[in-house]
C-alpha cells in the first residue's frame, strides 16, 4: 500500500509540476514528446533516461517538461502543437510517426526549434536524429550465427518502415558471416507495443523451432517468454535482463543522453543549426549491453566486432550481399551508402519472409 | 509436445480472457445495460490483480484482487448510469478511457516488476490422456473458471429463476416492474457480475498472458469481449464457441507469418475483425432469431414511476 500512495503521490506532484511549469518564463524550456510510458522499459524509457541527464547536466538552467503515450496520428499534432505554445524552446518528438506532424508544427512557430527522431525530413527549424541500430543488430546476428543450433532465429517486427528492414537486414548479414546457411523468420505484428500479442509471436516462433529470439517493439513481453522457454533472446532499446536473467544474450541500448546534452548545450550558446544527425556505437548514442548467457569464444568474437565497428574497420553492410531472390546487391568489398540504408525496403538473402507491401 | 498441442495451447491462452470477460457483458445485457467499459474495466483489473499479487507474494489473491478491481470500477458506471439515469453509452465510453488513464497512475509504481506468475494445476490421471491432457487439464484456475463460468452462466439464465427475472428486465423493464421485479437492484448486480468478469480476464492478462504490468497492456481486448457478445447472439455456449474462434484466428495467423505464407501480414492482423464482420452478416440476416436474442430494453434507462 505504501508504493501505492507513493505513487499517487508522486503522480499529484508531477501534475502540479507541469501546471507551475507553464507560469515561470524565466527558464529555457526543452521539451519532450514520447509514443509510450517513461517506464515501458524500451524506447521511451531511453528517451526518459536521456532526459533526466539533460536535467542533471543543466540543472536549474532549464525545464524539460514532457507528454507522454502520445499516439502516432492526429493526436499527435495537437499534443507537439500544445507543447509548441507553452513556450518550449526546443521540442524533442521521439517517434517516426511524429515526423509529418513535426513538420506541420514547426511551420507554424518557426521561432522554436524542434529535433525529431528517426525520421528524413528536415527544415531550418526541424533537425533530425537517429542511431545507427543496425550495428548493434549485426553483433546480435553473428552471436546469433554462433549458438543457434537449429540455424534459424525469429524476428518479431513492428511496422515495414526501412528502420525495422535494415535491422532484419543487418542481423541476417551478421548471422550469415559466420553461418552461410543461416535462416530468419519474420512475424509482423503490426503494433510497436501490445504485450499480449508480442508475447503470442514469441511462442508461435520458439513452437516453429526457433532458438533465437529478437524484437524491434517497445515491451519486455518477448524476452519474458524467452526466460519461460528457456530460449536465447536479445534486449531491444533498453538493457532487458531483468526481464531475461538467464537468456539475454546483450541488448541494443538507446543511449541519447549524450546527443541530448549537446544539442541543449548549443540551444544555450545560440548555436543550434538544423542537422540531420545519425551517430552509432563509436559515438555512444549507440551502446551493448553485457555479452552474458554465451560461451568466451563467442563474447570474445562479438567484443572484437564491436570494437572493429567502432575504428570502422568494418561496416555491417558490406558486399558481397545479394538481395533476397538472389540478384546481387552489393558486390565484393562494396560498402552500402546511406542513403540506401534509410530507404531500405528489400530484404537480404536468407530471410524467410515476405516483406509486406512488396 | 507436439506443435499441434503447442498451438492449441497459445489458443487457450488468447481466448480465455475474450471469453470471460465476454460472459460478463452477456449477463449484463441480458439485464438491458449496454456497458461499453469492458476495456477499462479490464485494465483495471488487470492492474488490481498485478498489484495484489504483488503485494501479498500471492497469484490467488491476485485474482481476487483482479475480480474486486473490476467490479468496484463497475459499481461507478451503475452509479451514474441506473441511479443518476446517464447515457449509457457516453458513460461506457468514458469508463474506458477513465480505466485506461487511472490504471497507468495506479500501476506506475508496478512498472518492471518481476510479477507472480499463477502456474498451472496439472489434474491426475485425466492430464496423462495424450494430446487432450496437457492441453485440457494442464491449465490455470482461471481456464477452468472460465469453462466452469460458461456452464453456470447458461444454466443461470435459463434454468434458474433468478435467471428468468434477469432476462424478464432485459426485455422489458417496465412489466418486470409491475410484476414487482426490482429492476434497478437487480440491474446494479448484473452490472457488477459484468465487472467482476472484466476484472478477473484483467488478472489473466496480468498473471498469465504476459506476468507483468504494462500500461494499455488490454491491448483492445475489451472491445472484441464487445463484439463478441453480439456475436453470440447473447448465448453463453455460442460465445464460448466465439471466442475460441477469435483466438484460433489470431494465433493462427502469426503461426502462417512464422511458416512463410505469403499473405500480407496486414491481412493476417485484420482477420479477426474481418471473422466478426462476417459472423455480424450472417447473423442479422435472420432477422427473426436476431430479434428473438436481443434484449428489447437494451441501452434503455429505466426510471421507476412511483
Amino acid at each position: 500500500m505504501r508504493k501505492l500512495a507513493l505513487a499517487l503521490a508522486a503522480t499529484a506532484a508531477l501534475v502540479l509540476s507541469i501546471g507551475s511549469a507553464a507560469e515561470a518564463a524565466d527558464k529555457t524550456k526543452v521539451c519532450f514528446v514520447y509514443v509510450g510510458t517513461r517506464t515501458d522499459g524500451g524506447w521511451t524509457q531511453a528517451h526518459e533516461n536521456g532526459r533526466l541527464q539533460v536535467e542533471k547536466e543543466f540543472g536549474d538552467k532549464i525545464e524539460t517538461p514532457y507528454l507522454e503515450s502520445v499516439p502516432e496520428g492526429p493526436d499527435a499534432e495537437r499534443a507537439i502543437e500544445r507543447m509548441a505554445r507553452s513556450g518550449c524552446s526546443l521540442i524533442f518528438t521521439t517517434s517516426f510517426g511524429f515526423m509529418d506532424p513535426t513538420i506541420a508544427v514547426a511551420k507554424k512557430f518557426p521561432k522554436v526549434k524542434f529535433e525529431h527522431a528517426t525520421g528524413f525530413k528536415a527544415a531550418d527549424n526541424v533537425a533530425t536524429y537517429n542511431s545507427r541500430f543496425y550495428e548493434g543488430r549485426y553483433i546480435s546476428g553473428i552471436i546469433a550465427g554462433k549458438l543457434s543450433k537449429t540455424g534459424t532465429a525469429g524476428y518479431i517486427a513492428s511496422f515495414p518502415i526501412p528502420e525495422v528492414v535494415m535491422g532484419i537486414n543487418a542481423f541476417e548479414t551478421g548471422a550469415k558471416s559466420v553461418n552461410p546457411n543461416f535462416k530468419m523468420k519474420v512475424i509482423w505484428v503490426n503494433t510497436w507495443f501490445d504485450p499480449g500479442k508480442e508475447a503470442d509471436a514469441a511462442k508461435a516462433l520458439i513452437d516453429q523451432g526457433v532458438d533465437i529470439l529478437t524484437q524491434h517493439t517497445d515491451t519486455t513481453a518477448p524476452m519474458q517468454v524467452a526466460e519461460q522457454r528457456g530460449v536465447k533472446a536479445f534486449g531491444q532499446a533498453s538493457d532487458m535482463i531483468k526481464a531475461g536473467p538467464n537468456v539475454q544474450l546483450t541488448a541494443i541500448i538507446d543511449t541519447w543522453g549524450n546527443y541530448y546534452v549537446k544539442r541543449v548545450k548549443a540551444l544555450l550558446d545560440g548555436t543550434w543549426k538544423s542537422e540531420q544527425s545519425w551517430d552509432g556505437l563509436k559515438d555512444g548514442i549507440l551502446t551493448m549491453a553485457p555479452y552474458t548467457n554465451m560461451p568466451d569464444d563467442v563474447k570474445k568474437m562479438a567484443e572484437e566486432t564491436e570494437a572493429k565497428i567502432k575504428s570502422g574497420e568494418l561496416h555491417p553492410f558490406t558486399g558481397p550481399i545479394n538481395k533476397q531472390d538472389g540478384t546481387p546487391w552489393l558486390k565484393a568489398g562494396e560498402k552500402a551508402d546511406d542513403g540506401t540504408l534509410l530507404g531500405m525496403n528489400f530484404y537480404v538473402e536468407g530471410v524467410d519472409d515476405k516483406l509486406p507491401g512488396k | 509436445m507436439s506443435i499441434f498441442e503447442a498451438i492449441l495451447l497459445t489458443v487457450i491462452t488468447a481466448s480465455t480472457p475474450l471469453v470471460i470477460a465476454a460472459l460478463g457483458e452477456l449477463v449484463t445485457e441480458r439485464s438491458g445495460v449496454l456497458n461499453l467499459g469492458v476495456e477499462g474495466m479490464m485494465i483495471m483489473g488487470a492492474v488490481g490483480a498485478f498489484a495484489t499479487a504483488q503485494l501479498t507474494g500471492s497469484a490467488y489473491i491476485g485474482i481476487v484482487g483482479g475480480v474486486v478491481s473490476g467490479a468496484l470500477f463497475s459499481l461507478l458506471f451503475a452509479f451514474l448510469t441506473l441511479t443518476l439515469v446517464a447515457n449509457q453509452v457516453a458513460t461506457g465510453l468514458a469508463l474506458t478511457i477513465l480505466g485506461l488513464g487511472a490504471s497507468g497512475m495506479l500501476g506506475e509504481a508496478f512498472v518492471g516488476a518481476p510479477g507472480v506468475r499463477l502456474l498451472p494445476i496439472e489434474i491426475p490421471v485425466l492430464s496423462a490422456i495424450p494430446y487432450v491432457g496437457t492441453v485440457l487439464f494442464k491449465q490455470d484456475l482461471i481456464f477452468y473458471l472460465s469453462i466452469l463460468l460458461v456452464i453456470a452462466v447458461n444454466w443461470f439464465l435459463f434454468k434458474s429463476r433468478t435467471g428468468l427475472k434477469i432476462r424478464a428486465i432485459g426485455d422489458n423493464h417496465a412489466s418486470a416492474h409491475a410484476l414487482g421485479i426490482d429492476v434497478i437492484r437487480m440491474r446494479y448486480l448484473a452490472v457488477m457480475f459484468g465487472g467482476a468478469c472484466a476484472g478477473l480476464a484483467g488478472a489473466q492478462l496480468s498473471l498469465i498472458y504476459t506476468p507483468q504490468w504494462t500500461e494499455n497492456m488490454s491491448g483492445g481486448r475489451g472491445w472484441i469481449a464487445l463484439a463478441l457478445v453480439v456475436f453470440s447472439s447473447w448465448r453463453p455456449w455460442r460465445l464460448l464457441a466465439g471466442g475460441y474462434l477469435f483466438g484460433a484466428v489470431t494465433i493462427l495467423q502469426l503461426h502462417a507469418q512464422a511458416f512463410g505464407i505469403g499473405v500480407p501480414s496486414q491481412f493476417l492482423s485484420m482477420l479477426p475483425y474481418a471473422a466478426t464482420v462476417v459472423v455480424l452478416i450472417i447473423i442479422s440476416h435472420n432477422r427473426r432469431t436476431t430479434l428473438i436474442n436481443t434484449p428489447a430494453s437494451l441501452g434503455k434507462a429505466f426510471v421507476p414511476d412511483r
